[in-house]
């Protein structure tokens, strides 16, 4: 394995790992919100016991992933100083003010919300929650931008071999991050939703804390569907944007080797050989490729070979501008796929929540604690199919990826920087997911024991009191 | 003043923040293990910077962002040249956040004494390897006419960087326990006098140590001959004001000199490097100066007004969430 693997091997597994923790944050602190905000406005304890509950788990994955994103933003330097030295002019700005602007604000609120709850009232806590969340969104924004310039670069010219910014405004509202950032939001509050719902639906199954664990589950599956439509919608635009802007990376999430005939169908399921660049079967469904590339029951759309010909002639011919096609193919698969089970189980919570009949169903409610891995997977087959897709460039028709890698840095700094991060990485997933598991197995109640055991909290007014 | 300049030093003042705020976070963090005896001592000088240290440590995070967005390559060279020493600073860091806020959620004694380890020599190592790249990056690294890197083991390890590092440990480690001394009562309050009077005593002759080899190693007495030996001096100064005021139990100026200390070497360190970001040891030619590392003009105005602007909110916030958590933290009984 040279450099240029390792450092992608790197990028992949940190990266995947950092948006493991990303998105369930991201809905975790938008629902402990609404929790606060309801304890404001209903003053029932039950809200106050939610924030608390689910902001141990939102709290647990926040760690991880702040320390994880440090990480992050090293890392383009540390791997990618080439590319760091080309994008920085455009890169590093949105970066910047993340930390400015999101970075701040999250580390600080999150001190207010969990430490300021017997110093402050309780509607400064509940904006502090708000704040947070607002935050966590914010940074979303901000690394995205970034990205989208990544996918399709706007806004600048090459000077000097280098990317220079000429138009701020036009990064920000770059049409990618139009269709990128709702998507990603989405399927951040889908994850929320999930893991509150699957938690939920696990102790309704054993029957503990049922008053808490209903409203739980019917705050999450209100989410989760709001999310799961969403996604839908939102998916549909990307998808007919990424027609525009990187047609290769459409026509390799089909395994589209020629062109389609018009109307285009789409393909389900096929053998996919990427050596003889062809497909050995398919099964495939009449007018739907039209529909998802173009809303319309007609339209073809190029293959990959044909892109190639003309990418061949734009940016030079001794380059192979198809992505692993099977990687991509499969991952929109998936993504799409467990998208759409996350849709029809949260519709079918939710009509078991309105009827008030949840407790009895038992096989929803164990498929339910089941699909907490559902966003988790749909999150990273996502943004394997986005990444993936986008090769060979980092920067599309600008940079490749074998351009962009460091070249002072060696192999065995590269292969020891991976193991110890991956090992890191993987110890803390572990640990984390049991820290969750545990806290789904006690329940509130275990909260509210702890609270009455340190009765002289060392931040409690009384404490100070001599 | 050019908009290179200007960032040159808005990246300076992020990383005194850094040193300044995250200092006594590492202070403290050394503290778990050198002045409290148990847990409930652990926890309790925990408790002092339980609020602050992740935002504390986002000044560590805009400083690299600021990097990035204003000086590229300096970003790029430096980041991919110190490549194993960030890997360690990298994995200090994880270990250090995840170690105090997982600490919160142990169940038994065993794991929670696990976290505060893992806080403890994440809390040692971060500020040794920051120390040891700030002083190494003033001596001068091998940088080719391709703003390339490529360092031998001497480069990076070697009397000035190590001295270095240990001066920012122990500065870290006075700060934190002034801080400890700030925000505290009772028995550990008392005892973290006591042990800032033995560490100050190995800071003083560290301070000494790390001037006559800045003389000897690096050319900031030639390049800067007033501000190199006067920043050095002030923060030798200030060294003696804090410890005086700490015996004297006036915790706030102690507090403001530690933390001067901090602040007046780091801002040697800059000043020196400037108009250089990274000096090359092959040919002063090659150096990396703030404007062949410097984002085009447009970036950085853009920069310029978005920095402004937040800026007094940032700071803003932050001094009302240190308002908020002003009470000392009592012992737990």
């Amino acid at each position: 394995m040279d450099v240029l693997v390792l450092a992608r091997i790197q990028y992949a597994i940190t990266t995947i790992f950092h948006f493991f923790f990303v998105p369930l944050s991201i809905s975790m602190i938008f629902l402990v919100a609404i929790f606060e905000t309801m304890y404001v406005w209903k003053k029932k304890k039950i809200y106050l016991d939610m924030s608390l509950y689910w902001g141990k788990i939102f709290l647990i994955s926040f760690a991880i992933g702040v320390v994880t994103g440090i990480l992050q933003e090293f890392q383009f330097g540390m791997n990618w100083s080439e590319y760091s030295r080309f994008m920085g002019d455009v890169f590093g700005a949105p970066l910047a003010v993340e930390a400015l602007l999101a970075f701040f604000m999250e580390s600080t609120f999150i001190g207010i919300w969990m430490f300021g709850r017997n110093k402050l009232p309780k509607w400064t806590i509940a904006l502090s929650a708000w704040l947070v969340a607002l935050g966590t969104s914010l940074s979303a924004l901000w690394i995205l931008a970034a990205n989208s310039f990544m996918q399709e670069p706007v806004g600048f010219k090459v000077e000097n071999g280098k990317a220079i910014l000429t138009s701020f405004t036009a990064l920000l509202t770059n049409p990618q991050l139009l269709v990128e950032y709702p998507h990603t939001i989405f399927g951040a509050l889908a994850t929320g939703g999930f893991v509150i719902g699957g938690i939920s639906t696990y102790n309704l199954l054993k029957k503990r804390n049922i008053e808490f664990f209903k409203k739980s589950f019917n705050y999450a599956m209100v989410v989760a569907c709001v999310a799961g439509f969403g996604l839908i919608f939102s998916g549909h635009t990307q998808a007919q944007h990424l027609m525009k802007s990187q047609p290769m990376k459409m026509a390799a999430s089909e395994a589209l080797w020629e062109d389609s005939g018009d109307p285009a169908a789409w393909t389900l399921i096929g053998g996919i050989d990427t050596d003889k660049k062809e497909n050995k079967w398919e099964v495939n469904i009449p007018y739907l490729l039209s529909y998802l590339a173009y809303s319309e029951f007609d339209g073809s759309v190029e293959g990959l070979k044909t892109l190639q010909a003309k990418y061949e002639k734009l940016y030079g011919d001794n380059i192979n501008y198809i992505p692993p096609v099977k990687t991509v193919f499969w991952s929109f698969r998936i993504m799409a796929g467990f998208g759409g089970l996350m849709v029809l189980l949260s519709l079918i919570g939710l009509w078991f929540a309105n009827r008030g009949t949840i407790t009895n169903q038992k096989w929803f409610l164990r498929s339910m604690t089941g699909a907490i891995v559902l966003p988790f997977i749909a999150n990273t087959t996502g943004w394997i199919m986005t990444e993936i897709g986008r090769q060979p460039w980092t920067v599309f028709g600008y940079y490749t990826t074998a351009q962009s890698v460091s070249p002072n840095v060696s192999k065995g700094q590269l292969l020891f920087s991976t193991i110890s991060f991956s090992s890191a990485y993987v110890i803390l997933t572990i640990i984390m997911i049991m820290m969750v598991a545990r806290i789904a197995k006690e329940g509130p109640d275990a909260l509210l024991k702890e609270k009455l055991d340190t009765k002289v909290d060392l931040m409690d007014k009384e404490a100070f009191e001599k | 003043m050019s908009l290179e300049v200007l960032w040159f030093v808005l990246v300076a003042v992020l990383f005194i923040g850094f040193f300044f705020l995250e200092g006594f976070d590492f202070g403290v963090g050394m503290s778990t293990r050198l002045l409290a005896r148990n847990k409930h001592e652990r926890e309790q000088i925990l408790t002092t910077i339980g609020p602050f240290w992740d935002a504390n440590e986002v000044w560590l995070i805009t400083a690299g962002g600021a990097l990035f967005a204003a000086f590229p390559s300096w970003y790029a060279t430096m980041f991919s040249g110190y490549y194993t020493l960030f890997v360690i600073l990298l994995l200090a860091l994880i270990i250090r956040g995840v170690g105090i806020e997982y600490s919160h959620h142990a169940k038994t004694d065993k794991t929670k004494n696990f976290w505060y380890w893992l806080f403890f020599i994440g809390s040692l190592v971060a500020p040794f390897s920051v120390g040891m790249l700030f002083t190494s990056l003033v001596r001068g690294m091998p940088i080719d006419a391709k703003m390339h890197l490529y360092g031998s083991f001497a480069d990076f390890v070697n009397i000035y960087s190590l001295v270095g590092g240990l001066a920012v440990v122990l500065l870290s480690l006075v700060h934190g326990l002034t801080f400890i001394g700030l925000r505290t009562t009772g028995d550990i309050h008392e005892r973290a006098t006591s042990l800032l009077n033995k560490v100050y005593i190995v800071l003083f002759v560290g301070e000494v140590i790390f001037a006559v080899l800045t003389y000897f190693q690096t050319d900031l007495f030639d390049v800067r001959p007033v501000a190199t030996p006067v920043l050095l001096g002030l923060t030798v100064v200030a060294t003696v004001l804090g410890m005086l005021y700490a015996n004297k139990g006036r915790e706030g100026y102690a507090f403001t000199f530690s933390g001067l200390a901090v602040a007046f070497v780091v801002a040697m360190l800059f000043i020196g490097l400037f108009p250089r970001v990274m000096i090359s040891s092959i040919d002063p030619a090659f150096n990396l100066t703030i404007h062949n590392a410097a984002s085009g003009h447009y970036t950085l105005s853009v920069m310029t007004k978005v920095a402004f602007t937040l800026l007094p909110f940032v700071l803003g916030y932050q001094i009302w969430s240190y308002y908020v958590f002003r009470q000392r933290i009592s012992p737990k009984k």
